[in-house]
């Protein structure tokens, strides 16, 4: 009997999904993928879009051209999912049927979520990068600014790339350079972290180049408000941040089924799934892969490629009634682009934080980690062909390894960062 | 790891003063963690959300994030930051005796 596989989503997690199953099972396996539109979108481009560095244009594909001949990829919204009955209800009615389901449905923006940020301003002063229409007005109020306050917000986490919000930071302060007008707008970032970004030694290293461009870390702001009108930004804690310019990064949630599909997802809709298997926590014939999960990690296209080894291998051990394997390591690997044609990388997990070395290949590297050069930022601009060509289809990439390696990185960092707490 | 005493056992705190084992805090001390913090009395709805810290926590492994807070301990997050002022989060968990939020990945 041929397996009956459904899969939510085609972005990053589904369409590679989708693709690696059918190469494993050929026509041993009917697979559909379900999403609510024919767009995919290259997310790490959306970053370049504001400072005119990548055509809105060039980084949407057709999802059902990224998936393979015999894959049946279908357009409709899903209203829930009943996993007591194995069935996914549609919009309008319709059941489909699965004997073993993916949910790969992504992270949401939910700027409603914050009292007065999509109301007076959304659009005319306050934007985001991260979805294609404000990135795009965005690209043209940045166009325009020439003095005043630059505001970026990170609302709260968990949020997708974590280290974007500081990339748009330093690209903003390159993009102001080049046009002359730096010295005239104060570019601030604020965030409800205590300090740049989430992991300690990173953290650091980040604090001292935001403070080299001269851009003001404000942190432990807990964003309560927004205030479209007057331009300002207020914190739970009555503190205030004005600004000429906002850029938020909304609250995340998961997709809005996710909520109405009985014991799926946690309380933010992300699916409650096991960190090590990705096997829902729902039911055993249920998992989750990439933004759409809720495992200790980062949203991030590296995470969910990573992820992809597991849960592939998970799928077969399943559908063949064995035992699953627990292999997945929370590893995340990302560039941050710092502008002027450099960029840093970053290789953590749930357990290591980043650290300084080289990567893929121990000492050899080529790419330096932790540490600003042009042939990271070089790596990261070839990374778009990498995704349409390598990464989607589901082919091999050759020295890059799931799990985190530890050969080629500082341990000595951690050592003493253990003695001196 | 700083050791210290409250209620005048031994307990091992971090250098910010959470827990490292939850098992070795008592309801007792509490009210002394949290007369330590600028709060002087704690209030049935102080206690609402400190046990719904601790049971969470107990629970999934992790301590929840101002945002789940305030969507599911029925304390919103207005009221949460009067109760534990500047961040109800970390503060609520350190008076419930659980490890530094970690919130952030």
């Amino acid at each position: 009997m041929r397996h009956r596989i459904v899969i939510l989503g085609s972005g990053t997690g589904g369409t590679l999904t989708a693709n690696r199953l059918h190469k494993a099972y050929g026509d041993a396996a009917e697979i559909t993928v379900i999403d609510r539109d024919d767009r995919h979108i290259y997310q790490p481009g959306l970053l370049f879009v504001p400072f005119g560095l990548a055509d809105p244009g060039e980084i949407v594909r057709p999802r059902h051209a990224q998936l393979h001949e015999g894959i049946d990829f279908r357009i409709a919204e899903v209203d829930r999912v009943v996993t007591a009955d194995n069935t996914v209800h549609l919009a309008g009615g319709e059941t489909i049927e699965y004997e073993l389901l993916v949910v790969a449905t992504g992270a949401s923006l939910l700027p409603e979520e914050t009292e007065g940020l999509s109301g007076p301003g959304w659009g005319e002063r306050i934007f985001t990068f991260y979805e294609l229409q404000s990135a795009t007005a965005l690209r043209d109020a940045l166009r325009r600014f020439d003095h005043g306050r630059l505001v970026v917000n990170m609302i709260d986490m968990p949020i997708k790339c974590p280290v974007a919000p500081l990339e748009f930071c330093f690209l903003a302060d390159w993009y102001l350079r080049e046009r002359g007008v730096r010295q005239d707008v104060e570019l601030i970032y604020a965030t409800p972290l205590d300090g740049a970004f989430t992991k300690p030694i990173a953290s650091e290293r980040l604090a001292g180049l935001l403070e080299a461009k001269r851009i003001i870390l404000e942190t432990e702001f807990a964003t309560g408000r927004v205030d479209g009108e007057s331009g300002r930004l207020l914190s739970w804690d009555e503190r205030e941040i004005p600004f000429d310019l906002l850029v938020t990064i909304p609250l995340h949630g998961g997709a809005a089924f996710i909520g109405r599909s009985p014991g799926l997802g946690d309380e933010l809709g992300f699916v409650a799934a096991d960190k090590g298997t990705l096997q829902s926590k729902a039911a055993p014939n249920v998992f989750a892969i990439g933004d759409a999960t809720n495992v200790p990690t980062s949203k991030a296209g590296s995470v969910t490629h990573f992820e992809a080894e597991t849960l592939i291998e998970n799928i077969r051990r399943f559908l063949d009634g064995q035992e699953l394997e627990s292999s997945f390591d929370g590893h995340a690997n990302c560039f941050i682009e710092t502008g002027f044609h450099k960029a840093l990388l970053i290789d953590f997990n749930y357990d290591i934080e980043p650290l300084p070395g080289k990567f893929p290949e121990p000492h050899l590297g080529p790419l330096p980690l932790l540490k600003e050069s042009r042939l990271n930022h070089m790596a990261k601009l070839a990374f778009q062909s990498i995704y349409w060509h390598l990464l989607l289809p589901g082919r091999d990439m050759p020295g890059i390894s799931p799990q985190l390696q530890m050969a080629g990185k500082d341990t000595e960092l951690i050592a003493n960062q253990g003695a001196s707490q | 790891m700083t050791p210290s005493t409250l209620t005048a056992a031994p307990v091992a705190r971090d250098a910010e003063g959470f827990f490292l084992d939850p098992e070795q805090w008592t309801e007792e001390m509490a009210d002394e963690i949290a007369r330590e913090s600028g709060i002087d009395e704690l209030t049935d709805r102080h206690w609402l959300v400190i046990r719904f810290m601790r049971k969470a926590y107990l629970e999934t492994g992790s301590a929840p994030s101002i945002r789940t807070l305030g969507k599911v301990s029925g304390v919103a997050i207005k009221e949460l930051y009067q109760l534990f002022p500047k961040g109800p989060a970390k503060l609520a968990a350190k008076i419930a005796g659980i490890p530094k939020p970690r919130g952030c990945i």
